[in-house]
This record gives structure tokens, C-alpha cells and sequence, in this order.
């Protein structure tokens, strides 16, 4: 067992874990931080997708242990109190989710992309959210989503 | 029909989804975020061999290891757990959670772990060593049809899990009649036949499946977590299974990560969660990988045809031939058997077809159980009706627009009985054309196209019709019942609680359901809670598949609303002293037409049926009832889709240009979210014609055992989709409803076919198996130019 000291969502977390154990597993088992989901084993789907200082990852491929001392940010900690994030609003208005599966690991990405390009074309939005699958909506209102945010976001 | 008709004020809008605040913010519970004290971990240790006997198998070491509960294989599960029950009335060999004997598809489990963590589980899973004599393994469904290289089980001889089942004209009772297509093939001026496959694919929800399982030993109750489109089967079954009563099981579909028809079945993993909780008085979890749903999860569609169209010189198709083999692996799952009957059901399409024959044969194979995968059986029919059309129009050197258009079923003949029996409740598929034709510009598309091929680049159109079947039901039809069950109170403060049967898992009915109760009580959306997916919470149920949602269980919930309201009526009129026809629902308030000023507030009316202090004659309190809806028939929904492809000539990759999509689902409830259906099934449709399929090897290995092998439509593959609606209402039920889940995904994948074989059609292709994949189309490109 390895002690890990991560700080997610602001709050710094220490625990005891195995050296195997996947990010993913231990913000959904030892924090029950549940909206990080696993959708696949092979970092192909994105549906585990998180913040690590600052950039997206995919936690199901990475340790827990290789975060140490890293701060991690979930779809839990996007919004500010009862302010919804952007992205989060861009979804809720342009029906940019179906069963909610990728949608925590999908506005994260699309969180990674707007903060490399505040103002993307539709084609660096598609191009943008490659890495995440969603096998509901056909990605049009996920695009609108973050089209929308964009649109609603100050000082851009 | 008593009920009133659905007054559109908040259905018909645009109305964002209800669902979503928890969804956004990851506070949804999916079934892998249960969690109950004490619960341990499953692992299914599964063969990786295709065919085999099971010789032995050595879990002492799995059992050894620290942390392990239990280990149990095939022979010691069957010692508490009977074969897993089917729903088709079709003859069915056995087939057990977890094999004892013999293995039948890569994947099929052999042993299950119990221990305190998956990790833990897996490790010991790994541990398990399982000697196997090797079996010749069964790959292709035409040499498995002769019996080689091997036969599957015993009693069910070449293979041949449904022999042989005839339609269409002349047939009766058994009984084949073949006069009037043999007429239409002599009377033929054209003939065109053609081989086709509609292949086998994955159907992927991003979530996999899952369950956990608690049997309370000092209760016998058994509650049980499943991501199932279906809790109320899921009950029935497991009750059965575990020899309680289903008063006694309480099964919970949470939120569920997608189904697409996948998760209706009820799969060994939840029978063998169940049984297990019971035999060791735990709880205990399931969560399949990605790689484990690859071969344990049902496959769709692995259909093979052979087509034949006999038309006149104008195009009147005069009669079509239809052979069909259905590849469904190694098993009999719930339905797998009767979705290739849905595609002889379907054979007719959009077209006034004189005389049609179809035979149908399944074969089993050693592969993961084939079942339904969105559209289940309608898309193959319409692919293999569409693509032969297509093929025809190429051949008489007509638009295969005009062609189609000669053909029609007309407005005027609806109801309109085809003849494969299917009985079309309503449509105008000419209105569709055109309005597709109009949309995409056709006319300017084909000079675009033109130009473009006069610039050397391969630019091809590709155009489709489609009717499907939707609205699953009547109860004739289906093992579980084919009707849907609502529950409606008006609650002592004025607010709403809806319990639906149907179990949706992104369809959005907390929205849809909610709109239309809104609309029928004169209240806020917001007064407004729809509940589903607990068979404790919902007396009944059948559950949400076959674009039925909407059609049925909306349509049970509109009949349950209606009683209330009546009731209701009953008890404002008591208060108002006036005639219950008189009153109006509206803003929250009860009154007598034209004198606002004598309302009673909603909420006090209600409150008055749960204290009446002077009870109005013949009524009971309060104010919750229910209804049952069965079906007169399906719906019919229907579009046409038209798209634009340009495949590379130097490396062959397809890229598609432009996607036109008009459907007609009659009344819609949310045109927001019906886009949002259309979108996601366009793109599950254009995702098989051009880069998914199932693939295995000569030894039955799966080749495409992870999204690394296996391909789903990502974002950047795709141009904006132009979307239309007609709206031709069904009369099968009060809402005029038809529903819309499945289409998208039935009339996208020929015309994305048809549009990349005009764009190859320089080379002298007529016809290209799917998927499309850039190698294939390179070498056509290649063999042509040479």
C-alpha cells in the first residue's frame, strides 16, 4: 500500500491505496465521487475523462499513485456552488446529452478545449471532442452545447 | 375512446430536459455507483476458445487466494439455477448462465468468482484453469447450414435453430402457394437479384451493463439493481429463476448509460448475481469491462439476403423474392429468434409490392447470441429493399427517386395490409419525398455531382424511403404483454406524481411524461415528478424498446391523467356548484368557463378530495389511478433520407458531404429531444454502412474485442445533419404518437450504400457489402482504373 496525497476539488485527500489502483477507481470508490464513469478499458471512450492540474486526462489509465500530490478536478467540482459552469448550462439548454453517460467526461474535454481555444469553428469543436464517444446524440447537440457556451462566456 | 384529446400548450414545445441538472453535474446514480454494505465483487471467468468440451476445471488456487468469498463453476451454479427461460415461441436448446459442459462462443462464462473487490475478483478469475478438448468451431452461417464443420447442439440438426419459416403471398397455414410471385417472375420485362449482408455489429452503449443483487435471507425479498431497459421483465425472470414469487423481488433500473436494445435481454450475469446473493445471503455486484461487453453483450442485426425484383420496363415492381439467413450464434437469447421475422414482416417497405415471397432460415453459430440492436429487423428489410430498388433504378436507368415514387403505397390506401401481413396504420411517403427532394436541393445536388465527377473526383447520391414498425405491442405479439401501465396522483398539495412502465435510459420521458401531464391538469411542468424504473414504486411495467415509449406508454399515461382529471372534475364541481363539463384546468386553477373569477385553486381542490368534508355522492377520497393501454396495432413511422458522399480516389476514404433527413413519427410530444433521437440514430445508421462490424476469425476468435478494434462514430466524422418533420398522426392511440427512436438508424444506412456505389459507379460496382471501410472501396477504385 502507498500513501497518496491528491487535492480534488479543492479539498486535499489523503489515503492509503495499492500501486495498481486506477484514478478513476479511487475518486469513485474511496471519495464517492460517482460521476466519473468507466465506459472502456483501452482510453478510447473518455467517459472517465478529469482535470489534472489544469489539463484533461483520462483517469482510467493512470494511477492514482502517479497523481500524487497532483490537484484533480471532477465533473463535481465544475460548478461554483449553484452557478453551472458554461458548459454545464450549454448541455442542459441545447439537449446536449441523452442518457448521461460521457457527459461529465464530455464537458470536461470540451472544458479542456475552450481553455486552448475560447472560440473554436465547429470543426475544431468536432475535432476537439474526438476522444470522447457518445453513442446517444449523434453529436450535433453536443456541438450546439458548446457553441453555446462559448457564446455565453464573458471575456472571452 | 373517453379520453379528451391532448390540448398542445407545453407538448409540441421545445422543452429542455428535466433529466439534465443531475446528469451535468455527475449526480446521477448509473448501477455501478450503488453501494451497499457488505457487498462483494463478481468476476466471470470466460473461454477463450469458440467450441469445446469442458474437461476440468481448477479453481483451487482462485479460492486460495486472500480475499476470495466463493468460486463457483457451471456445474456447481446449475445445482441452484435452471437454464435461462427465452420469449419466443420458437423451439430453444438449453442454455445456462455459466457453461458446464460444453462452450459455445468466446466469451461464454465457465466459472464465478465472489471476493471482497474487483481487483480481487479478477485476480482470482485469472487463477481459475479450465481444460478444454477443442471443438471445430462454426463461423460461416452457409457451411454451419449443412451441418459442418460441426453442429452446435443436439436436436437442432445442420444448425438449424429455425428450419425454414415462409411468407408473403399464398401462404397459409403453412401451406405455400407460389402461383402469383412465380406469375410476376414470368411476367417480368427486368429481373434483378443480388446477395447482400446487413453485418453483424456491437451495439455499445458507453455504459456496459450491470447488476447488483441483495437477498435480504430474514425477509425473502430479493431487490435487484440492473442496468435493464425492462425492470418489470427483469423481476418476472429473476422471480422465476430464484424460485421467489414476484411479490417477493424488486428489481431497480437506476439510471441507465444506454441500451439500444441490448439491455431488454435478461442476461446470465444478473441471473447468476441473483442466485448467488441468495445462496450466500449478500449482496453482491457485477460491472462488465468494455472487452467482456465485446463478446457478452448480444450482438445485432448478421443477416444475409438474397434479393430478386421482377419489374416492368417503367419501373412497377411486379414481385419480389427475398431468402434470408440469419446468423444468431450460439444461443437463443430473449428475442433473438423473432428479430429476423421482423424483417420478413418488413419486406414490403414503403411500396405497393403485388406479390412477395420470403424464406427464412436461423442458423446457429459459434458466436455471441445475436438480439435486438436499434431498429431490430427493420433496418436489414429496408437496407435490403432499398439497395435492391437502388440497384433496379440503376439498372432501367431511372432517378431512383421516380422510381420509388411510381411504387407507393397511396394516402388512400391506408390502413393498408401488405403482404407480408403487416397492416400500416397511416402514411404519405410522396409528401416525404418531395419534402426530402425539396430540402436537399435534389435537382442542384445531381448538376453538383455532375460537375464534380467532370473534375475527376468521386461524388455519388444516395437516396432512401423507409416505414418501420414502432409502438411494440399489441399483447398477441409478445411474451411479456404488449400494453403499458401508468399511474397518475394529484397529490394533497397540488403537485403531480406519475409512476410510468416504460424505463427510459435517455429517451427523456421525465420530460416528455411531464409536459403532457402539465398540459392535462392546467398545472406547471415544474408541479410535475415522472417516476420509473422501480418495481416497488410502479405496480407494472413492460418497459422502454421498440420506439414505444411514447405511442404506448405515453399513451397509458394519457388515459390515467384523464381518469384523475375526471375525478377531479367531479369533486371542482361539488366546490364550484357547477356542471363538471363546464369546467376548465388551466394556470394552476379550476373554474367555470368564462367566470374566472370563481376559481378554486388547484391545489385547494386537491387537498379537498384527501378531507372531504362533505363527500360528493358515489366518490371515494382522493384522487391516483391508473391505466392499462394495449394497442390496436403498431405505428408505422416513416421518411425519407438523402445523402451526399465523396470517396477519395487516391486512398479511398469515404467522407460524407451531406445528410437530409425527413421523418414523419406523426404528433410529436418535444421536438428538441425527437432531433435529438434522429441524430443519434443517423448516426448509429451511417456508422454501420461505413465502419462498424463485428468481425471473426476461421477459429471464431473475435477480432474487434475493444473500441480499439471495433469502431463507433466519433464527432469529427460528420457534417451537420438537415432535419425536417411531416406529420402524418397515427390512429392507434389518443396522441397520434408513432414514436421515433429507432428511425434515424433504419433509413440512413442504404442511402449512405446507394450514395457511395453512384460515386464508384464509373468502376462498374452496382452493389458494396458494408462497411465501407477505405481499403475496399480503394481496391474497386484500383481493380476499375486498371
Amino acid at each position: 500500500m502507498t500513501t497518496v496525497s491528491i487535492t480534488v476539488n479543492g479539498k486535499v485527500r489523503t489515503a492509503e491505496v495499492e500501486p495498481r489502483m486506477l484514478l478513476v477507481h479511487f475518486l469513485r470508490e474511496h471519495l464517492n465521487l460517482t460521476g466519473t464513469h468507466v465506459g472502456c478499458d483501452t482510453s478510447q471512450c473518455g467517459a472517465c475523462t478529469v482535470m489534472i492540474d489544469g489539463r484533461s486526462a483520462k483517469s482510467c489509465t493512470i494511477f492514482a499513485v502517479q497523481t500524487d500530490g497532483s490537484e484533480v478536478m471532477t465533473i463535481e467540482g465544475l460548478a461554483t456552488g449553484d452557478q453551472l459552469h458554461p458548459l454545464q448550462t450549454g448541455f442542459w439548454e441545447e439537449h446536449g446529452l441523452q442518457c448521461g453517460y460521457c457527459t461529465p467526461g464530455m464537458i470536461l474535454s470540451a472544458v479542456n478545449l475552450l481553455k486552448d481555444n475560447p472560440a473554436p469553428t465547429e470543426q475544431e469543436i468536432r475535432d476537439g471532442i474526438d476522444g470522447n464517444l457518445c453513442r446517444c446524440t449523434g453529436y450535433q447537440h453536443i456541438v450546439n452545447a458548446i457553441q453555446h457556451a462559448v457564446e455565453h462566456t464573458e471575456n472571452r | 375512446m373517453a379520453a379528451s384529446p391532448v390540448i398542445p400548450k407545453l407538448v409540441g414545445q421545445r422543452v429542455k430536459r428535466r433529466e439534465d441538472p443531475r446528469l451535468i453535474q455527475g449526480l446521477g446514480t448509473y448501477v455501478d455507483d450503488v453501494k451497499l454494505v457488505g457487498l462483494l465483487h463478481l468476476a466471470f471467468k470466460r473461454t477463450d476458445l469458440a467450441h469445446a468440451r469442458i474437461l476440468s476445471i481448477d479453481s483451487s488456487a482462485a479460492e486460495a487466494l486472500d480475499g476470495v468469498e466463493a468460486v463457483f463453476t457451471g456445474a456447481q451454479i446449475a445445482e441452484f439455477l435452471e437454464p435461462m427461460p427465452i420469449g419466443t415461441p420458437f423451439p430453444s436448446p438449453p442454455h445456462r448462465a455459466v457453461a458446464s459442459d460444453v462452450v459455445r462462443y468466446v466469451g461464454e462464462p465457465v466459472a464465478v468468482v465472489v471476493a471482497k473487490d474487483r481487483y480481487v475478483a479478477r485476480d482470482a478469475a485469472d487463477l481459475i484453469v479450465v481444460d478444454y478438448e477443442p471443438l471445430p468451431a462454426v463461423v460461416d452461417p452457409e457451411e454451419a447450414m449443412t451441418g459442418k464443420p460441426a453442429v452446435l447442439h443436439e436436436d437442432f440438426e445442420n444448425n438449424l435453430a429455425v428450419p425454414l419459416v415462409p411468407g408473403g403471398t399464398g401462404v397459409s397455414k403453412g401451406k405455400v402457394d407460389d402461383t402469383a410471385i412465380d406469375n410476376a417472375f414470368t411476367e417480368a420485362e427486368v429481373v434483378i437479384s443480388q446477395r447482400m449482408v446487413s453485418q453483424r455489429l456491437a451495439p455499445t452503449s458507453i455504459e456496459p451493463r450491470g447488476v447488483v443483487a441483495h437477498y435480504e435471507p430474514g425477509k425473502s425479498t430479493m431487490t435487484i439493481w440492473s442496468s435493464t431497459q425492462n425492470p418489470h421483465t427483469l423481476r418476472s425472470f429473476i422471480a422465476t429463476l430464484t424460485g421467489l414469487g414476484q411479490d417477493q423481488v424488486r428489481a431497480i433500473a437506476p439510471e441507465v448509460g444506454g441500451g439500444f436494445g441490448s439491455k431488454i435481454n435478461i442476461y446470465g450475469e444478473e441471473y447468476v448475481a441473483a442466485a448467488v446473493s441468495k445462496r450466500l445471503g449478500i449482496p453482491v455486484k457485477w460491472i462488465e469491462d468494455r472487452s467482456e461487453a465485446f463478446v457478452a453483450t448480444i450482438h445485432g442485426r448478421d443477416l444475409i439476403a438474397y434479393v430478386e425484383l421482377a419489374a416492368k420496363r417503367d419501373g412497377t415492381v411486379l414481385g419480389m423474392k427475398m431468402r434470408l439467413i440469419a446468423d444468431i450464434g450460439a444461443y437463443n437469447m430473449l428475442l433473438t429468434a423473432v428479430i429476423p421475422t421482423l424483417t420478413m414482416k418488413m419486406a414490403s417497405a414503403t411500396y405497393a409490392i403485388p406479390a412477395i415471397r420470403v424464406r427464412l432460415t436461423e442458423v446457429f453459430t459459434n458466436k455471441t447470441p445475436t438480439d435486438a440492436y436499434r431498429g431490430a429487423g427493420r433496418p436489414e428489410a429496408i437496407y435490403f429493399v432499398e439497395r435492391a430498388m437502388d440497384i433496379l433504378a440503376r439498372e432501367l436507368q431511372m432517378d431512383p427517386a421516380e422510381l420509388r415514387r411510381k411504387n407507393f403505397i397511396q394516402p388512400s390506401q391506408f390502413p393498408y395490409k401488405t403482404q407480408m401481413r403487416a397492416i400500416y396504420d397511416s402514411g404519405d411517403y410522396e409528401k416525404v419525398l418531395d419534402q426530402a427532394l425539396q430540402t436537399a436541393n435534389w435537382e442542384q445536388l445531381k448538376r453538383d455531382r455532375d460537375v464534380a465527377r467532370s473534375e475527376g473526383r468521386l461524388v455519388g447520391l444516395g437516396l432512401s424511403m423507409y416505414v418501420e414498425l414502432c409502438g411494440a405491442g399489441p399483447s398477441s405479439g409478445m411474451s411479456t404483454g404488449g400494453w403499458e401501465y401508468a399511474h397518475v396522483t394529484v397529490e394533497r398539495d397540488g403537485r403531480v406524481s406519475v409512476m410510468t412502465g416504460v424505463s427510459p435510459h435517455g429517451q427523456g420521458n421525465e420530460t416528455t411524461f411531464a409536459q403532457m401531464m402539465a398540459d392535462q391538469f392546467g398545472v406547471p411542468l415544474e408541479h410535475v415528478t415522472v417516476h420509473h424504473g422501480d418495481t416497488a414504486v410502479v405496480k407494472q411495467g413492460i418497459g422502454t424498446f421498440g420506439s414505444r415509449s411514447q405511442a404506448v406508454g405515453g399513451a397509458a399515461l394519457h388515459l390515467a391523467g384523464a381518469k384523475v382529471k375526471t375525478k377531479m372534475a367531479k369533486f371542482a364541481s361539488a366546490l364550484l356548484e357547477a356542471h363538471e363539463e363546464d369546467l376548465v384546468f388551466e394556470g394552476g386553477q379550476i373554474f367555470v368557463k368564462g367566470a374566472p373569477a370563481s376559481a378554486k385553486s388547484f391545489a385547494e381542490v386537491a387537498a379537498y378530495t384527501y378531507r372531504p368534508i362533505r363527500l360528493p355522492e358515489g366518490l371515494e377520497p382522493g384522487l391516483s389511478d391508473e391505466a392499462f393501454f394495449e394497442p390496436s396495432n403498431n405505428t408505422y413511422p416513416f421518411g425519407c433520407h438523402i445523402a451526399m458522399v465523396e470517396v477519395d480516389r487516391e486512398t479511398g476514404e469515404p467522407t460524407l458531404v451531406k445528410m437530409v433527413a425527413v421523418d414523419d413519427a406523426g404528433n410529436l410530444i418535444n421536438p428538441l429531444i425527437v432531433e435529438g433521437q434522429i441524430h443519434g440514430g443517423l448516426v448509429q445508421g451511417i456508422g454501420q454502412a461505413m465502419i462498424e462490424e463485428v468481425a471473426y476469425d476461421e477459429d471464431g476468435q473475435p477480432l474487434t474485442g475493444s473500441f480499439m478494434d471495433y469502431a463507433i462514430p466519433r464527432a469529427s466524422d460528420f457534417p451537420r445533419f438537415e432535419l425536417e418533420s411531416s406529420v402524418t398522426p397515427t390512429p392507434v392511440n389518443p396522441l397520434g404518437a408513432k414514436g421515433v427512436g429507432e428511425a434515424g438508424t433504419i433509413g440512413s444506412t442504404p442511402c449512405i450504400v446507394s450514395a457511395v456505389v453512384d460515386a464508384l459507379s464509373e468502376f462498374g460496382v452496382t452493389h458494396i457489402d458494408m462497411m465501407l471501410r477505405p481499403e475496399k472501396l480503394w481496391r474497386i477504385i484500383q481493380r476499375g482504373q486498371a
